[in-house]
């Protein structure tokens, strides 16, 4: 049912953990539809330093996680904010139509880590709006969520 | 390929294809025709038919073949509430039924039948006293399964099929999973109509029966020919009932011995990953439940990704997990035992066979910890409780 570019990226995940003291935190998802993406961003003079993710999910998710973070790491953040989910469902040659959703939430969960980024350094960003499924996230902050 | 998902389907056994290949190419006749090439299989028909009966208690005219499970479902649930609509329009059933009750249940909702559905306890069984409670003038249905095909979990059926006939309601019992697993009788258990299916016992698919009690009124759900005595038309699938046949014959032969051997390795199983593996949970009853079936939810992680990492490893096992079934929601099983969301989407299902063994299961002893720990360290739930408890 899945390319083998997304078993290769749900094999051998890339970039998994966290970043301590991250410039920007998002997690999007919920349980209740099955995945939850978390992602940690180093962000040094507008670039996209380093990247991390955890996800609770199916293979498709963590795929797209992996895909994803590869994508961004290294690029700008206006160049990053052009990696939309299309563009990482087609570098993972295709999902099934029933986890096009999963591409979905990497794109809100890299937008979700950008807006914290830019809450907590008062900027704004041109073209970023606050994700759909945001969680107001700071470690130790949010202990309800 | 290690194969622990006989609950979904099963391999035809050597005897039982061997039974059936010369019915496709030796005795094909139609059996409703006249000449002898015909009427040998008349005769095979009502063979397989006495065999399926005698193994339910029933009475050979009281089988019909359908062609499984689904169609013996939708058969009796639509066909006695077309029957007893002018009595009644209220139906009793679970909220752990198979898709193939569940959904002819909410096709009648809405032509305008009222449907209970009775909740499971955390466990997956339903009491006799709830369903009786629930029983009202216009009641004309109650349908129960008999053994829950994810979480095995085995219903009391004969004390159900007690209050159903006291009270006068027609009881239905999806046996599916039951049927070749356990031994039944319909007679002393008060089952009015019971729906089998012939791939879940080793059999061929496409096969299927639905037991009707004599007396009881059942419409025909097709209207054609007059095979299986005009309830059933359709030219009878003479290979899939001589598979059938054959193959509850050899399920049903030194029953006890298999279903004590299974049970061994399926305590076997459950009890070392309940050694191996930190924060999981079984699920279904621990005692009352199919021999075979093993259901665990693994906390902090999905399930589909653990069946990916396991066939990866030639480990053939199932999930509750929605993923795998094309929709997102997940099991509405597990969320009816009172599983909270990301539980359920955590479960993993090995259902084993007669010829499983115990170095089978061991070797997913030794992969399953490893895999579940793999994927716990990549989840932010794992990591939000850690940080919680540190």
């Amino acid at each position: 049912m899945y390319s083998e570019k997304v078993m290769e990226c749900f094999m051998n995940p890339q970039n998994v953990g966290e970043i301590e003291n991250a410039d920007g935190v998002g997690t999007v998802g919920n349980p209740r539809c099955g995945d939850i993406m978390k992602i940690y961003l180093k962000i040094e003079d507008n670039t996209i330093k380093d990247v991390k993710f955890k996800t609770f999910g199916c293979g498709a998710a963590i795929a797209t996680s992996t895909m994803m973070t590869q994508m961004v790491k290294g690029k700008s953040i206006e160049e990053a904010l052009k990696i939309n989910n299309e563009a990482v469902a087609e570098a993972l040659d295709g999902l099934p139509p029933v986890k096009m959703h999963c591409s979905c939430l990497a794109e809100e969960a890299l937008q979700a880590a950008l807006w914290n980024y830019a809450q907590k350094n008062q900027l704004s960003i041109e073209g970023l709006n606050p994700p759909p499924n945001y969680v107001a996230e700071e470690k130790g902050s949010t202990e309800e969520n | 390929m290690i194969y622990l998902d006989h609950a979904a389907t099963t391999p035809v056994k050597p005897p039982v294809l061997e039974a059936m290949l010369p019915y496709f190419t030796e005795y094909y006749g139609n059996p409703s025709s006249v000449y002898k090439l015909a009427q040998r299989n008349k005769k095979t028909l009502d063979d397989a038919r006495a065999v399926v009966a005698r193994h339910l208690g029933a009475e050979p005219k009281e089988i019909f073949f359908t062609s499984g499970g689904t169609e013996a479902d939708n058969w009796a649930i639509k066909g006695i509430a077309a029957a007893l609509k002018e009595k009644g329009n209220h139906i009793i059933t679970t909220n752990i039924e198979h898709h193939a009750v569940l959904h002819p249940c909410q096709h009648l909702e809405k032509l305008g039948f009222d449907v209970t559905y009775l909740e499971v306890d955390g466990d997956g069984l339903v009491t006799p006293e709830q369903v009786e409670q629930a029983i009202r003038a216009e009641t004309i249905l109650i349908s129960i399964m008999y053994a829950n095909n994810e979480i095995g979990t085995i219903m009391p059926i004969a004390e159900i099929g007690t209050v159903a006939r006291a009270h006068g309601v027609v009881f239905h019992t999806d046996a599916v999973q039951a049927v070749g697993h356990l031994p039944i009788d319909v007679k002393a258990e008060n089952i009015d109509l019971l729906s089998l299916s012939g791939h879940k016992f080793y059999g061929p698919k496409g096969i299927g029966a639905l037991y009707v009690r004599r007396g009881v009124k059942l419409p025909s759900f097709l209207h054609g020919g007059g095979q299986e005595r005009g309830k059933r038309p359709g030219t009878e699938n003479v290979p899939g009932i001589v598979g059938l046949a054959t193959a509850i014959d050899l399920a049903y032969q030194d029953l006890a011995v298999k279903t004590a051997r299974i049970k061994t390795l399926r305590d076997y199983l459950i009890d070392r990953i309940f050694e191996r593996i930190p924060y999981c949970r079984l699920n279904g009853h621990r005692h009352q439940r199919l021999a075979n079936n093993v259901n665990f939810s693994f906390d902090f992680v999905e399930g589909e990704s653990l069946l990916l990492l396991l066939d990866i490893e030639g480990i053939a096992a199932s999930s509750g997990s929605a993923c795998t079934s094309g929709s997102l929601d997940p099991s509405h099983v597990l969320l009816a035992l009172g599983l909270p969301h990301e539980q359920a989407h955590g479960s993993i299902r090995f259902t084993l066979g007669e010829d499983n063994t115990q170095a089978e299961l061991d070797l997913v002893l030794d992969k399953l910890p490893v895999f579940v720990e793999r994927m716990r360290s990549m989840s932010p739930l794992y990591e939000d409780f850690v940080q919680k408890n540190s």
